[in-house]
């Protein structure tokens, strides 16, 4: 009894003590917040996968670009127009978050940047599932969002009239048009098509609007097997029996990071790589660690003009030797989509008439963003779709090749196809635009 | 005609790598009656550890090939050995006795926690140490083109299920085994050191996942998450076998492997489900698995 009493009036000493410590603690991380909104640096928040499976392939190398044009971007190294330092003068801090957790923590982890870290402008999300959930959280908190990688059909049909959401990578439809571009002009003699796709929205959506694509540009194809493996499935034996058995000559494959990787290996030693053309519109991310293990002649995309497929410009020289200097690696093509993301927040911050050294309003940072055309690593982005909330640019896709020598791999054969021949206008579904023949389009 | 002739080649290599992966679940279940969900995790450690060091080895031109075969194994025993003691005596063993649901929580937790360790000494990037798989080339069966380390998969599938089988039933320590399987309490009345079996049992069900994880290194990227996914195939091999059963992890692995690689060459829109179809059809009829015994409840 006599502990008891001991120990409840020692609680009871202590307490006010671990109040006031505990009170100062969080007086003192509001403080912090606030302290971080008032300190003149424009605040960005970064948020993409920093584990899980999509972490190695698109993460990383997502998080690196960040950390190269952010530095550089302070240090004003980065060529012009972007020489300016900082945002608008103000030096730029940069919250990263990892994107892992689905869709719900996601939106949690958003308005805690928005209101707790009091960001001023998120830079962001590889998932399509993530970008759904946000668009409606970031319109409704005013919150400057400029989604990086995301390819959803759907983002501008369910967030009709955007005001503060932007994004600066490309509608995953366009990379399934471009490559029945491709296979148009490279391959015109093939009629067999099979599919394989990781069985989620992606997986399917991809095959869909491929298949759509073919039947408008090569009508003479038949798809003679599809496969839908659940994603992270690593095995692909039967899938690759499957689709050897109807003798395809082109597989098309949206597969991404280590499905990719292993979907590639196990069929190549299969000898379905040798009889069939693979095209894959992810390829690109692993562009050096295929060596000997992919074929030649191996169609590969990176999503529009990224990585081994963005232009040779004074900004993508800068970016490229900045991020192998500090990574020993090239940048691959979410590398190249992040750098254009923060250049396109950049550029709306600088045109949205702060006075300088400021972090203009999000407001007047959207005003200036909304249909405007600006310089990035991968050439001129034009802010031209879904009311100028969505960028259209052009895609390129081109054949993978060894060089037992190097030990190195490269792009080959590549041919790039217009924004305006690959990317639905305003006003009209991808589906519907394909499936009326792409009206309209303007290709090269 | 083709397409039935490669149901059946890629079942039985389906099947033969479900048994790896479920092997050691259903030995430790069988013993111990932990439903280990860190096995997921001894799967992954085996993959990242033959992934870089046989990456190592074949990307530095070191040596001959068929070293680089043994340093796979080698490093599954080594990975399996040292996680499983560590494992065994650091935490489990003060765990022993404790209810069954409360097991299934600790080792969730110990893979959660193997996860991180993991990336933390891997980091996020994917691992690709393709050259014991491209190595062995391939053969032609029945007009298809097999992978040659895929049928020595199999080989190694039917040699350990074998071995298994025959330590288990055919050795004073495959008696002593079965014998704690049987009754625990009895066997231990009877002067049977149940610790040191539980030991025992541990680190061979640790090797048996390390040793699954290093054999399909070579075949696909080993990147963070590889574990987490198996688990849930593995326990559906056991379940459908019967808990604790070899034969039955031999005999659900073969259902699984043969309905799934139908279903991708006859109806590939149901291969999501077919997998816990079967799981569902054999516990409608035999709830406690095909080969799982009914046990009477202990007053």
């Amino acid at each position: 009894m006599n502990n008891y009493k001991k120990s409840v009036q020692h609680s009871l000493k202590t307490l006010p003590l671990a109040l006031a410590i505990a009170t100062a603690g969080v007086a003192s991380s509001f403080t912090g917040a606030a302290l971080a909104a008032e300190n003149g640096k424009f605040r960005i928040g970064v948020v993409t996968f920093l584990s899980g499976p999509a972490a190695g392939p698109f993460g990383e190398p997502s998080a690196n670009a960040a950390k190269v044009l952010v530095e550089g971007l302070n240090q004003g190294k980065l060529p012009a127009p972007y020489d300016k330092l900082g945002i608008n003068g103000a030096e730029i801090e940069m919250v990263i978050i990892d994107e892992a957790g689905g869709a719900a923590k996601q939106v949690e982890e958003f308005r805690n940047l928005v209101q707790r870290q009091k960001v001023d402008a998120v830079v962001g999300y590889i998932s399509s599932g993530d970008c759904l959930a946000i668009a409606p959280v970031a319109e409704e908190l005013g919150a400057m969002t400029v989604f990086y990688d995301c390819g959803t059909s759907q983002l501008f049909s369910e967030d009709k009239t955007p005001q503060f959401v932007f994004r600066t990578s490309l509608d995953a439809a366009v990379d399934n048009i471009g490559a029945a571009r491709y296979l148009a002009r490279t391959r015109p003699d093939a009629v067999r098509v099979g599919g394989i796709q990781q069985n989620y929205a992606w997986g399917q959506d991809s095959w869909n609007d491929f298949t759509l694509s073919m039947a408008q540009i090569m009508p003479k194809t038949q798809m003679v097997e599809s496969q839908m493996p659940k994603v992270f499935q690593g095995q692909y034996g039967a899938e690759i029996s499957a689709l050897s058995v109807k003798r395809p000559d082109i597989i098309h494959s949206s597969f991404w990071g280590g499905d990719m990787e292993a979907l590639v290996l196990q069929a190549n030693s299969r000898g379905l790589l040798e009889d069939a053309t693979a095209v894959l519109t992810c390829g690109e991310s692993a562009l050096a660690r295929y060596k000997d293990q992919a074929p030649n002649g191996m169609i590969i995309g990176g999503r529009g003009p990224f990585g081994a497929f963005a232009p040779e410009n004074a900004l993508n020289t800068w970016f490229t030797q900045a991020y192998q200097s500090a990574y020993k690696a090239a940048p691959t093509y979410p590398a190249s989509k992040m750098a254009q993301a923060i250049l396109g927040l950049k550029f709306a911050a600088e045109n949205a008439k702060a006075e300088p050294g400021k972090v203009p309003a999000a407001l007047e940072m959207a005003k200036a963003f909304k249909g405007a055309t600006f310089e990035s690593v991968s050439g001129t982005v034009q802010m031209a779709r879904a009311g100028g909330h969505q960028a259209m640019q052009g895609i390129a896709y081109g054949e993978y090749h060894y060089d037992a020598a190097s030990q190195k791999g490269s792009v080959q054969n590549v041919i790039a196809f217009s924004g305006e021949c690959v990317t639905p206008p305003d006003g009209t579904t991808a589906h519907d635009w394909i499936k009326a023949g792409f009206p309209g389009a303007q290709c090269n | 005609m083709l397409s039935l002739y490669a149901v059946l080649i890629d079942g039985a290599i389906y099947a033969s790598w479900l048994f790896l992966v479920a092997a050691g679940l259903t030995v430790i279940y069988g013993v111990m009656r932990i439903l280990n969900m860190a096995h997921g995790s001894f799967y992954a450690i085996g993959a990242y550890a033959a992934a870089s060091l046989v990456g190592w080895y074949f990307n530095n031109g070191v040596g001959p090939v068929w070293v680089g075969y043994l340093m796979m194994l080698g490093c599954a025993l080594a990975a399996g050995l040292v996680v499983g003691l560590l494992i065994e005596r650091g935490l489990l063993r003060f765990m022993y006795g404790r209810d069954e649901v409360l097991m299934v929580i600790i080792t969730y937790a110990l893979l959660l926690i193997l996860e991180d360790a993991m990336k933390m000494i891997w980091g996020v990037n994917p691992y690709f140490a393709y050259q014991p798989y491209a190595e062995m080339g391939r053969s032609v069966l029945a007009g298809l083109k097999v992978s040659n380390y895929d049928l020595m998969l199999v080989g190694v599938s039917l040699v350990l299920g074998l071995g298994l089988w025959l330590w288990l039933e055919r050795t004073h320590q495959g008696k002593v085994l079965r014998a704690v399987i049987h009754d625990r309490e009895v066997a231990q009345a009877m002067g049977v050191n149940v610790r040191r079996v539980f030991t025992l049992v541990f680190i061979l069900g640790t090797v048996l996942g390390t040793l699954a994880g290093a054999l399909t290194a070579p075949a696909i990227s080993v990147a963070p998450g590889i574990g987490v996914e198996i688990i849930v195939l593995a326990f559906a091999v056991v379940v459908i076998g019967g808990m604790g059963s070899i034969e039955g992890a031999a005999l659900g692995a073969l259902l699984v492997g043969l309905s799934r690689a139908a279903a991708v060459h006859y109806a590939p829109q149901f291969e999501l489900f077919v997998i816990y179809g079967v799981m569902a059809l054999v516990l409608a009829v035999r709830p406690q698995g095909l080969f799982g015994r009914v046990l009477a409840r202990k007053i």
